[in-house]
């Protein structure tokens, strides 16, 4: 057995714990999983059935924990992982799975699939079988402090612009505050409209918050490549930064892989729970919307639907908000035929925007998206997530739809918002 | 040995033995699970998990977002083997004796419809695994076998109860060394999941119960 097989091996068995060992004892090989995956559904390739990516953590499972796997270990009968197979699930694992957890809600005997491989991704980074992008991403993250590799300076330079265009002061690095907003990579580099929105909003709200200096990016590498060490080192920086600063919560970007990091993973990766509350931006928009505090003002006719991000609506809990916000200004609002729970992933989730490998198979698989899109005839997408964002946005170029908007919902409500300070000149919101 | 001494053995000593295999392996099994244990979580939950686990252990038996063609031939034979082993006279019969408790059974006429409808779907279902590419690529030696080990029993019980071949005690001899046999391979193979999938679904269910997503 090579090094890096030993590695692998290691991992996943550091990984198997009850849940999974069930999981692996209960699958009857249906493939019902497959009808529920967009690899498979949009390519017809049975590889891509998703239980099937958990091949080798199955032959692991099997010979170290299970007596019949033992016995037939001692009678050498026990097929073993060579590098080769590491190489052909390192495509399975990260090309060809964002993470998405459809899969998990089809199988009938409950296993939770997408447990699973997130499980499958440490072994795969610790044996040094993850893509190229993720890597680079990953390390930059470490170094530069995201993995976009975007700087303090970036930032500053936003929140100038910001306070520009919002004509007022955007918080940095103040103490005491209630909230302390995080930002992804996406919407400081580019979707940075984000940042004069949560401004206007939380002043008009009242929300006492702050951005940091030392903790403003939400993005986790280390979730998506499966380290949990620098996924963990990328969440201590969090920890410290809001310490720093007193707050009582984080929030969370619109980024669904940041939310599942923090609010999902965090404290089981540094081993303690936070002495903080995580709230996703949308979730607290929704908060005060009940408590009042959101006032909004027009109505828009547009025919529009909301694309659920994975991470933060099937996997995160954050499904009825979204909604809700919409319904406060949306006259035409439309579901997609399968939607919430059941919604498709753009296609892009779980690090597979960021592996260059993956690209013309994700950009085939969007073909789900364009389906459901066609069925309902909408003008306009609005979403939650800057990583949906950016894939729906080339999805619909590629598939000449790009007279489709997409938005974020953040920002898009904040088109609506009752304001009682002037805005500065030269906005015309 | 004649056909009545298999007989004997078969349901005699045969059928203990076999109990007792499946009773320790199905427990081997379990604790090969509960023993390798879980991490506590130390995410603040939004909700409990008891509640939600519980539920996914009855909502999964529905089929989601369509796929019921996928799981009809599944139901089919499930339902019609357990209706099947608890709802045939003699069966009850031989619970009453076991255990001493007995229940109304069905008219055998309905039994014999449903033993034909639960072969022709295992049949489908075996026809699946060669024919879609899917089941064709997830098959393991494991899959035939357990589908053998499950058709057998069901397959001589229609031939003891029509009475076909030349000698009855024979294939009703043969109709429990066939029960004997899925009982002593039940905990070592994927049967098992008849009991594992309680915790399967438990675990799913649980963890999405305490992020408040109802799966
Ligand atoms: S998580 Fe989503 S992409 Fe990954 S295997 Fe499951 S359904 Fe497919
Ligand atoms: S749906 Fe579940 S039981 Fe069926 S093959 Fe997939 S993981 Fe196994």
């Amino acid at each position: 057995m090579s090094e890096s097989v030993d590695r692998a091996v290691n991992a996943m068995k550091e990984q198997i714990d009850a849940p999974i060992a069930s999981y692996f004892s209960s699958c009857v090989h249906c493939g019902i999983c497959a009808d529920a995956c967009l690899f498979y559904t949009e390519t017809g390739d049975p590889q891509y059935t998703p239980i099937h990516k958990l091949d080798l953590m199955k032959r692991v499972w099997e010979r170290e924990y299970t007596f019949a796997g033992r016995i037939k270990k001692w009678l050498g009968l026990s097929r073993n992982i060579t590098e080769n197979d590491l190489t052909k699930w390192e495509t399975l694992v990260y090309d060809s799975c964002t993470l998405c957890g459809r899969c998990s809600l089809y199988c009938p005997v409950g296993n939770d699939i997408v447990t699973m491989v997130r499980k499958m991704r440490e072994a795969m980074a610790a044996s040094g079988h993850a893509p190229e992008g993720l890597q680079q991403a990953s390390k930059r993250a470490i170094e530069i402090g995201s993995p976009m590799g975007v700087t303090l300076k970036t930032l500053e330079a936003q929140i100038k612009h910001a306070e520009k265009e919002a004509g007022m002061e955007v918080p940095l690095d103040k103490q005491g505050v209630d909230y302390l907003m995080l930002l992804s990579s996406a919407e400081i580099a580019q979707f940075n409209e984000i940042i004069p929105a949560v401004t206007r909003i939380f002043h008009e709200a009242g929300v006492s918050w702050t951005l940091s200096s030392e903790a403003f990016e939400g993005t986790n590498s280390g979730i998506q490549i499966g380290s949990s060490d620098i996924a963990a080192e990328l969440i201590q920086r969090i920890v410290d930064g809001a310490q720093k600063l007193k707050v009582k919560y984080v929030i969370s970007p619109e980024c669904g892989h940041a939310y599942t990091a923090l609010r999902w993973e965090g404290p089981n990766l540094i081993g303690k729970p936070y002495p903080f509350e995580v709230v996703h931006i949308i979730e607290l928009l929704d908060q005060l919307r009940t408590q009042g505090k959101l006032k909004l003002e027009g109505k828009d006719e547009t025919r529009q639907t909301f694309h659920d991000p994975c991470q933060m609506v099937r996997r995160g809990g954050v499904m009825e908000q979204p909604r809700n916000l919409m319904n406060m200004v949306a006259t035409d609002f439309v579901e997609m035929t399968e939607h919430s729970l059941m919604g498709w992933c753009c296609g892009g989730g779980g690090g597979v925007s960021a592996n260059e490998r993956a690209e013309p198979l994700r950009r085939k698989v969007f073909s789900k998206k364009r389906e459901q899109l066609e069925e309902i005839g909408v003008e306009r997408i609005v979403t939650a997530c800057s990583n949906c964002r950016n894939m729906l946005e080339e999805g619909l170029e590629d598939n000449n739809m790009d007279e489709i908007e997409v938005v974020g919902l953040s920002e898009w409500l904040a088109e609506y918002l009752v304001t009682s300070s002037p805005r500065a000149a030269g906005d015309d919101s | 040995m004649s056909s009545l001494e298999l007989l004997t053995w078969a349901r005699g000593p045969a059928l203990q033995a076999a109990l007792v295999i499946f009773i320790i392996g199905m427990l081997i099994r379990v604790l090969e699970i509960l023993l390798l244990g879980r991490k506590t979580d130390l995410t603040r939950a939004r909700a409990g998990q008891m509640g939600p686990g519980l539920r996914t252990i009855f909502s999964r038996s529905l089929p989601v977002s369509g796929t019921w063609k996928q799981h009809l031939s599944g139901y089919l034979w499930h339902i019609g083997f357990i209706v099947v082993l608890l709802f045939y006279a003699p069966h009850i019969q031989l619970f009453k004796q076991g255990f001493n408790i007995a229940w109304p059974a069905l008219p055998t006429s309905l039994i014999d419809i449903i033993t034909i409808v639960t072969m022709a779907a295992l049949v489908f279902s075996l026809s699946l695994r060669f024919t879609d590419p899917v089941r064709r690529m997830l098959s393991t030696v494991g899959d035939y076998f357990s589908w053998l080990v499950t058709f057998l029993p069901v397959a001589t019980g229609y031939m003891a109860f029509h009475n076909v071949g030349p000698d009855y005690t024979l294939v009703l001899a043969l109709h429990i060394m066939s029960v004997n046999l899925l009982l002593v391979v039940f905990p070592f193979t994927k049967l098992s999941h008849a009991i594992t999938f309680l915790f399967s679904r438990w675990y799913n269910g649980a963890n999405a119960g305490r992020k408040g997503v109802r799966v």
